[in-house]
């Protein structure tokens, strides 16, 4: 923010070796019981890479059995354990939590001009809640790895012989992490917001956030209540779910997509506000449409509620129930569509500089759009009933959640890395990084849009013949993801000990964040910012100085 | 949010009064340390944005509660809409009067909570302490009662999953004998005469004396009256688990599954409350609390509402099924 009452503070960045929140306070205690939103934000990051680590060492090995028909390298008892294992700790661990948790812990505050969150302790509860939920969630693979599918479908959940109940109660404890992070993050946008930042002054990524937390204090309690009902359907036999008891297993369909679908969107929602950051920076050019973008979050989240049918469009659903879930499914795309159009026309006539992170923003936009438009394929029911349970489903949550949401995140890593690491990774490692997953994410998914729609269903262990060059293209597809990765978690640690020392700003970025050292002091502003202009104006009144690598406030011509 | 409505019913005469003096200095004043008061944490510039900061989330946190239980009420209307007898059989094992004392010693303790609000906002130390002693009683009393109702179910066999063994029958209830005398009557009836009739088939001998008074019973035409609300606990009838005498309904244990599930989460909710009010009474008695930082007092208390509400539902829906 180029405000001039705002740069005061800004034109003599104090040097990133001086206090700051990484050497404030020592040793491993100061981290564990830190209050302090970016130490909590980073160490929800490492966590949060730790499982994405775990959840794609699983893909890998799924992909790897689909080689060929039949076994490979495991029996199929096994590969049900694996693809669940992998789903699980994706979407619970490792999505849900990315970008809001780890990032927007770290960036938010800062971006909002507030000291900290609204609830400091509460924001170390999600954390260790966090830690928690996660143990009992890989206690179960210790003990007989659950094989239910992440989605904990009654009957089987019930009956199945492994340890559904470690699982499912670590996913309940992750709820209540996630509500925690939410409710914690809508009342800070309420009420922590320095004088002059009004409501549309936010940035977009806590307008995405913002829409994220409601949808996680609304949605998350369903299926903590329904866990904790199938748990005990499991464990005492209350007949709720159990037909063989009276109950209705299509009732569990119905709670546990009352949350998930809303949960897709708490995936894709913060994705959508990294894109919304990094594009203008990156493009040098205020963002188009702020209104609209900021807005249209709120609607997903809002439509986001009414749409859980799409998923049970075969679970003998009523024709006219179906008819409307379908019907409103498809009105999502339009929000979504209204923030990729302002994206693109952001770009239009900008300065394109394409460093990592605005790259990650052009595979997402791709990657994005694709798995957005074949989700309007499966709310139509006809073409649904066809694809229902296919690759063709796989491929196209794949696009969405690891291609948006991972992409988003990959993204907004590298864009807040000299943030709040305070050192430079390296540009053109980072460049062909992103290129391997993009190119990876690709050839793993696009092959299973057409495995999908000639009738190989997912979650099989053994298929057709005829399947197989499509299954190998897909698996080589996985290994260059996980090449890429590997890549990218190479230079990244490495940056850490010989990274270059960042610059305040970088990247030229307009918003508050920018204004404080790399990384940031303890108390993030050592005096309350005023705020007095959007967060995409003034990129004209920065100018790049060679000397530090990054952006300094051009000096006004008055004064000179 | 529904601020101004709790704001009304708590702390109405003193509005403005608790942040009127931390309102003044103004916003900017971002310095880290030794600003405000003892209660004031670093983060927050005034205790009005404490306190608005901390309100807004004890609200959000309430919604998340009912969505909490929203489950569980769903639950319960999709099973009471699939099989209505299973509940007009169960509620009739239900003891209305401890439910209503129930319903009445919460209602006294909402009351309580509320006025310690005031307590804490006028710094009238003692009452506040009283107020939530009062508090604290009543949650206790609460649970009490639902110890020795729990108790009753259980040694009755009343529980759900496998576990269900009714040692009475639902017309052998002193409830059902008092609302339908004649429908109990005659399920007695009909209970003999199908004992009759097991009696025949054991031994032709017994059968001779036994078959016919059996006949007789039988044959008589019912009324309504005494049909009427044996078919509708499904005792008889489609829904009945035996057709060849009065049972009760298939899957009656599901409504004891719901009836445990939905009063033993609130029950726990309960215990929280206690805890909660246990630690603001050592608060309160070290006079913690006055007109500049009552947060807590105000957050607790409309946990405190909620717990209630939601057992002004549960009540009804539990206890008094018709």
């Amino acid at each position: 923010m180029a405000s001039p009452s705002a740069t005061a503070d800004v034109v003599a960045p104090r040097s990133s070796g001086s206090d700051n929140y990484l050497t404030h306070d020592k040793g491993v205690l100061s981290w564990i019981f830190t209050l302090d939103h970016k130490r909590i934000g980073v160490m929800y990051l490492c966590s949060v890479l730790t499982a994405f680590a775990l959840g794609g060492f699983f893909a890998l090995l799924v992909r790897t059995e689909l080689l060929t028909p039949g076994h490979t390298i495991m029996d199929h008892d096994t590969y049900n354990q694996m693809f669940t294992l992998h789903g699980a700790i994706m979407v619970f661990l490792v999505i849900i939590p990315g970008i809001p948790a780890a990032l927007g812990n770290i960036i938010m505050p800062l971006q909002l001009g507030a000291k900290d969150v609204a609830f400091p302790r509460m924001n170390l509860a999600s954390y260790h809640l966090w830690i928690v939920g996660a143990l009992f969630m890989l206690s179960s693979l210790a003990i007989n790895a659950v094989d239910t599918g992440w989605t904990f479908y009654t009957p089987y959940s019930t009956t199945t012989s492994t340890a559904v109940v470690p699982a499912a109660f670590g996913a309940f404890i992750l709820g209540f992490s996630s509500i925690f992070t939410g409710l914690n993050f809508i009342v800070t946008m309420h009420k922590m917001r320095p004088p002059g930042m009004n409501w549309f002054r936010l940035p977009l990524f806590c307008w995405a956030l913002y829409s994220t937390a409601l949808i996680q204090v609304l949605a998350t309690p369903v299926i903590g209540i329904t866990l904790l009902m199938m748990i005990i359907e499991r464990t005492v036999h209350i007949g709720i779910f159990d037909p063989t008891l009276g109950g209705d297993p299509v009732l569990f369909q119905h709670f546990f997509w009352f949350y998930s679908h809303p949960a897709v969107y708490i995936m894709i929602v913060p994705a959508f506000g990294v894109i919304g950051e990094i594009i203008p920076v990156f493009s040098r050019k205020r963002i188009f449409g702020y209104k609209f973008i900021a807005i249209s979050s709120l609607a997903i989240a809002f439509l986001g509620f009414l749409v859980w049918g799409h998923h049970m469009f075969v679970s003998g659903q009523s024709v006219l129930a179906g008819t409307i879930f379908s019907a409103i499914t498809f009105l999502i795309a339009i929000p979504t569509a209204i923030k990729v159009f302002n994206w693109i026309t952001t770009m239009y006539k900008g300065v394109i500089h394409l460093d990592t992170p605005m790259l990650y923003a052009l595979a997402f936009l791709w990657v994005f759009t694709i798995g957005g438009l074949t989700g309007v394929f499966l709310a139509v029911m006809s073409v649904d009933v066809h694809l229902h349970d296919t690759y063709f489903v796989v491929a196209h949550f794949h696009y969405v959640m690891m291609g948006g949401a991972i992409t988003a995140f990959m993204g907004g890593l590298h864009y807040w890395w000299p943030k709040f690491t305070g050192k430079m990774y390296p540009e053109k490692a980072g460049r062909i990084g992103a290129t391997l997953v993009f190119l990876g994410l690709n050839v793993t998914f696009f092959p299973q849009f057409i495995l999908g729609s000639r009738g190989m269903p997912r979650r099989y262990y053994n298929y057709l013949p005829e399947f197989q060059p499509l299954h190998v293209l897909s698996t080589l597809g996985a290994y260059t993801l996980g090449l890429g990765f590997l890549l990218t978690a190479f230079y990244l640690f490495k940056s850490l000990k010989n990274g270059k020392t960042a610059p305040a700003n970088p990247w030229g970025g307009a918003t508050l964040e920018w204004q404080c050292s790399s990384p940031p002091p303890y108390y993030n502003f050592h005096k309350a910012p005023v705020i007095s202009a959007g967060p995409y104006d003034g990129y004209e009144n920065l100018m790049y100085d060679e000397a530090i690598g990054g952006y300094i406030p051009r000096k006004s011509p008055s004064s000179t | 949010m529904s601020e101004s409505t709790s704001e009304s019913a708590t702390t109405a005469p003193k509005h403005g009064g608790h942040g009127a003096a931390a309102h003044a200095p103004a916003h900017g004043a971002h310095d880290a340390h030794g600003h405000g008061g003892p209660h004031l944490a670093h983060h927050f510039d005034t205790y009005q944005q404490q306190f608005d900061a901390g309100k807004l989330g004890i609200w959000l946190f309430l919604l998340t509660e009912v969505l909490f239980f929203s489950g569980l009420f769903c639950a319960y209307t999709v099973y009471r809409g699939m099989h209505p007898e299973v509940f007009v059989y169960a509620h009739y094992f239900l003891n209305t009067a401890m439910g209503a004392i129930n319903t009445c010693v919460l209602l006294i303790s909402s009351l309580t909570a509320a006025w310690a609000v005031r307590n804490a906002q006028l710094a009238q130390r003692k009452l506040l302490v009283l107020n939530i002693t009062i508090t604290i009683l009543c949650a206790c009393t609460f649970m009490v009662v639902k110890f020795f109702e729990y108790e009753h179910k259980f040694h009755d066999g009343l529980l759900p999953g496998p576990a269900f063994h009714p040692t009475e029958q639902v017309w052998e209830l002193e409830t059902f004998k008092h609302k339908h005398p004649e429908a109990a009557e005659y399920a007695e009836k009909l209970t003999k005469a199908a004992e009759a009739k097991d009696k025949a088939k054991a031994g032709p001998k017994l059968a001779a004396d036994a078959s016919g008074a059996a006949e007789t019973m039988v044959f008589e035409r019912p009324t309504e009256e005494q049909l009427e609300p044996l078919i509708k606990a499904g005792v008889i009838g489609p829904a009945a688990e035996d057709q060849t005498r009065p049972s009760r309904p298939r899957n009656a244990h599901v409504f004891f599954s719901i009836y445990f599930f939905m009063t033993g989460l609130h029950g726990i909710h309960v215990l929280g409350g206690i805890g909660v009010f246990i630690w603001l009474l050592l608060r309160a008695n070290k006079g913690e609390f006055g007109p500049k930082y009552f947060g807590p007092i105000d957050y607790a208390a409309l946990y405190w509402h909620l717990v209630d509400l939601i057992w002004i539902y549960l009540f009804p829906l539990l206890y008094l099924i018709h």
